[in-house]
């Protein structure tokens, strides 16, 4: 047994300065990535919040009561984008909430591995469907083949159709959050349950449905933002391009606030224009979408909310 | 983290300071003094003072949370991975302020293996796990010796040696373990620590690597904690008693060493008796 | 907040083991759900199967000639090539400036300052950036890359669509990074730390090659989120008939008004003439393909790697 201790001194412990320094280069390099995301966030509230003042200060506010959105006329009709969101985010939730809370339950609590294997992979199909190709099967199906044939008096551009299409398009969100929730919900409580002896269907809704009520309640918050947020099916498919009448029958054309902001841009002239002198055409355009992203914003931060009490309950 | 240039000097040859006559004092590897270990506002363990020797398996014992993880982590600087985490007192390697500025956690890692609780080979394969430390310690040439030395240190040589390209995750826990001490020895380490190296094991793996950890102690100084009285009796040469008082202002728990002494006299006849009851299972 | 207790009583329990009434009720409750299931799928079946018959005229008659031939007034001569050509670009573009800062973002969210105060801050942030909806990002694309940066833009042109989706899929990117970060057993950095490695070798040699398919994964998710978006590049300036069908890898055009294929078939759409719903669809149907590819070897990608990590 060696009965010396070689003599170190702190010079031993530098270390490589060349790994030191190449740990620290990219330490910055990643920090400098993650703070980019907060420059963005500040991009978008100030790009949206200067115009948008620009136009609040500048607007007539009777036209704000106007009964329609008809920018090119002067008419920004607010409530008219109110209540058209509002619409296609009943109709649209009246579709996607039980159909996808259905898929969660059964992917979660009834279907074999063997279904699962393909079933999970449809819905991530189905999610993958861009919004236009939803637009375009609105507008050339589900309106002449469903809404007209029911509705004879329906127009083919119809807000009854988009707000469908963007059911469909929501089901999947609900359908994966849902299923998220339900999955965490430990084993060990559906065995209680089915060890005193409770069927299936009771052991869901007393036991699993219960449990996972947070989740559930951010999925269909998400749902409501997604359906909110859905821009290119209402262009496509519920008419309003030049503007829309304020209506709350959902058989007739209409104009959500996304949509409003699409079908300005789609006239390239109106949005070269910058909002010059009483043109407010432009700035209009960040108005709403100012309104959506604060409306979008609480909706989310609420439903982070619902799902951070999952992830604390177990 | 506290500066005690003024105490100690570097310290090169033996140091006599065992209460108990012993035959020939190994010299110190570490010293701590007044070591305390705080996580954010907690005061997880204070006011240690002991010495390691080298070529000496020291073990760590006491009941669960007083501390003896804290310490043993304290070594090679691995609590500079929590954030909240701060040291005071003194910690002395080779009479080296480990935790002075200047001082690169990373290179005091490559002098202080460690072999953790649960058996954790990289998702690599036998070679690559091994070689790894050496390799961005800076070794591009005769990788294939240090591979196989590390390897047949740690008792493991023989089972690998046809299938060092195969992944380590296909081995059993006590062979996985070994690899992690084969890792560990690697980048010629002066100390290896280690938490708990058995607890995840069967006994006959147990068995195995308690020999082991005899033989190697010829090439290294070894630090263990264990939960297991009876291997720290069967192991070490020196054992360290630690418990938890509680706070009474904030009702935490602190851990602190009780006693510190030969492993024969900890065992057989302890000073203290809180040492005497936990050896004897009075409490524990 | 208390988990909900359940409500299971003896007279539940015991009214079920006797009576054959809880076996219906469970049958029909069992029933419901497969049909709402069979609904989803019945949904997905006929949208393909309309989108594949309205196209067919197109698709089995002049596919070539429909792939290569830039828009024009007559449905019978109009092509996607263009759209095609942008849809490439704009990938190029959201592949080159999302990605890497994406994914280097999401890196040092978890791995540098795991829970740091600053970080959950700019976690939060990532999170509701993710829920914006895709027409709010055009407006920033519109202000900021067509107009404010419109010198290196060259103003409402591929440059500027493609970055104002790149903004649009990044925190997605960094999200799914992170999740796959996450994922990355401790245990693994503990045994790195160990032996002295550096943060940055233990992310290069260890985390890095664990979470890749995880990553790899998420980003081509994103990308096919990206080429679907028609709302961001509508409000950049897309238009549906931009002039001349330069090729595809004419760069001098990246500086030149635009179009993309999901911008193409939202103005088809509005052509009311017959003709536009037969091209509509084929086009529907080419990307319903790009998309179905993308998604799909994402989705392939990872199963096989969850097996090999589980298996």
């Amino acid at each position: 047994m060696a009965a010396t201790l070689t003599p170190l001194t702190i010079e031993d412990f530098r270390g490589d300065p060349r790994r030191t320094r190449r740990n620290t280069q990219m330490k910055l390099l990643f920090s400098a990535m993650a703070m980019l995301s907060i420059v963005i966030s500040a991009l978008i509230v100030l790009s949206l919040a200067g115009e948008a003042w620009n136009f609040i200060t500048n607007v007539d506010p009777s036209s704000l009561l106007a009964d329609g959105w008809y920018p090119r006329f002067g008419d920004y009709g607010i409530t008219t984008l109110f209540v058209g969101s509002l619409l296609v985010g009943i109709i649209a939730m009246a579709v996607a909430a039980p159909i996808g809370l259905a898929v969660a339950i059964y992917l979660s609590e009834y279907a074999k591995p063997r279904v699962r294997k393909w079933l999970k992979p449809t819905m991530e199909i189905l999610a993958g469907i861009p919004s236009v190709v939803l637009g375009f099967f609105a507008l050339s199906y589900i309106s002449p083949e469903f809404v007209q044939k029911v509705f004879g008096d329906a127009n083919q551009s119809n807000l009854l159709a988009a707000g469908l299409a963007v059911g469909i398009l929501t089901i999947p969100l609900i359908a994966s959050v849902s299923e998220d929730a339900m999955s965490a919900v430990p084993g060990a409580l559906r065995e209680a349950s089915y060890g005193m002896g409770a069927r299936k269907i009771t052991t869901v809704r007393q036991v699993v449905l219960p449990a996972a009520v947070s989740g559930l309640v951010a999925a269909m918050i998400l749902g409501v933002s997604r359906a909110i947020g859905e821009t290119m099916v209402v262009t496509i498919a519920a008419g309003g391009a030049g503007g829309a009448a304020f209506t709350t029958n959902p058989l007739d054309p209409g104009l959500t606030m996304t949509a409003a902001m699409a079908t300005q841009a789609r006239g390239t002239d109106a949005v070269a224009v910058a909002g010059d002198g009483g043109n407010l055409v432009f700035p209009s355009l960040f108005f709403v979408g100012l309104l959506l992203f604060l409306f979008t914003l609480v909706l989310n931060v609420v439903a982070g909310r619902f799902v951070r009490r999952v992830r604390e309950a177990y | 983290m506290s500066d005690d240039t003024a105490l100690s000097k570097p310290v090169d040859l033996e140091v006599a300071s065992a209460p108990v006559v012993e035959p020939d004092p190994a010299p110190s590897v570490f010293e701590l003094d007044d070591l305390h270990v705080s996580y954010g506002d907690f005061l997880a363990v204070k006011g240690v003072d002991l010495d390691i020797r080298k070529h000496e398996i020291t073990a760590f014992i006491g009941p669960s949370g007083c501390g003896k993880t804290t310490v043993l982590r304290c070594f090679n600087r691995m609590n500079d991975l929590i954030p909240t985490a701060r040291v005071e007192g003194s910690l002395r390697y080779h009479g080296v302020d480990l935790y002075a500025p200047g001082v690169d956690a990373v290179e005091v890692r490559r002098r202080i293996g460690m072999v953790f609780q649960k058996p954790n080979p990289f998702p690599k394969s036998i070679y690559d796990n091994i070689a790894f430390g050496p390799r961005i310690a800076g070794v591009k040439a005769g990788l294939d010796d240090v591979v196989e030395e590390a390897l047949r240190r740690a008792a493991l040589w023989d089972e690998v040696k046809d299938r060092l390209k195969s992944s380590a995750m296909g081995m059993s826990g006590g062979q996985q373990q070994r690899l992690c001490i084969a890792r560990a020895i690697a980048t010629n380490p002066e100390v290896v620590l280690m938490d708990e190296p058995c607890s995840a094991l069967d006994p006959i793996a147990t068995a195995r690597i308690e020999d082991l950890m005899q033989e190697l102690k010829h090439d290294y100084t070894i630090i263990i904690v264990t939960h297991n009285m009876q291997q720290a009796s069967r192991v070490s040469d020196r054992t360290a008693f630690f418990v938890t008082e509680v706070n009474d202002e904030s009702d935490t728990r602190t851990g602190l060493l009780v006693e510190y002494d030969l492993t024969e006299k900890i065992f057989s006849n302890p000073s203290d008796e809180r040492t005497e009851n936990y050896v004897t299972g009075r409490f524990g | 907040m208390a988990l909900t207790t359940p409500r299971i009583t003896t007279e539940i329990v015991t009214a079920e083991s006797l009576g054959k009434k809880a076996d219906v009720r469970g049958a029909v409750f069992k029933a419901v759900l497969q049909i709402a299931l069979f609904l989803t799928i019945l949904i997905l079946a006929v949208l393909i199967y309309q989108m594949v018959t309205g196209g067919w005229s197109v698709l089995s008659t002049r596919l070539g000639d429909f792939l290569t031939s830039p828009t024009s007034a007559l449905p019978q001569r109009a092509g996607i090539a263009q759209a095609l050509k942008g849809t490439f670009w704009l990938g190029i573009i959201v592949v080159l400036v999302a990605f890497p800062i994406g994914i280097g973002a999401g890196i040092y969210l978890e791995e540098y300052d795991h829970n740091g105060r600053l970080i959950n801050f700019v976690d939060i942030n990532i999170r509701n950036l993710a829920g914006v909806p895709s027409v709010v990002y055009g407006i920033l694309g519109l202000a900021v890359f067509a107009k404010f940066l419109s010198g290196f833009t060259g103003g409402n042109t591929i440059i500027a669509g493609g970055l104002t989706l790149a903004v649009l899929v990044m925190p997605i990117v960094i999200i799914t990074t992170m999740e796959a970060v996450r994922a990355v057993p401790d245990a693994i950095r503990e045994g790195g730390f160990g032996v002295g490695a550096t943060r940055w070798e233990i992310i290069r040699h260890f985390v890095l090659p664990y979470a890749a398919p995880g990553i790899i994964t998420g980003t081509i998710l994103s990308l096919a989120r990206a080429i679907g978006e028609a709302a961001p590049l509508l409000l950049v300036g897309a238009i549906a008939k931009p002039g001349g069908n330069p090729g595809l890898f004419d760069l001098s055009q990246l500086r030149e008004s635009f179009t993309a294929m999901p911008v193409l078939i939202t103005d088809w759409s509005a052509e009311a003439k017959e003709g536009f719903v037969a091209s509509t669809a084929a086009a529907i149907v080419v990307m319903l393909i790009i998309v179905l590819i993308a998604n799909g070897s994402a989705i392939m990608l990872r199963n096989r790697y969850e097996n090999k990590r589980n298996g």
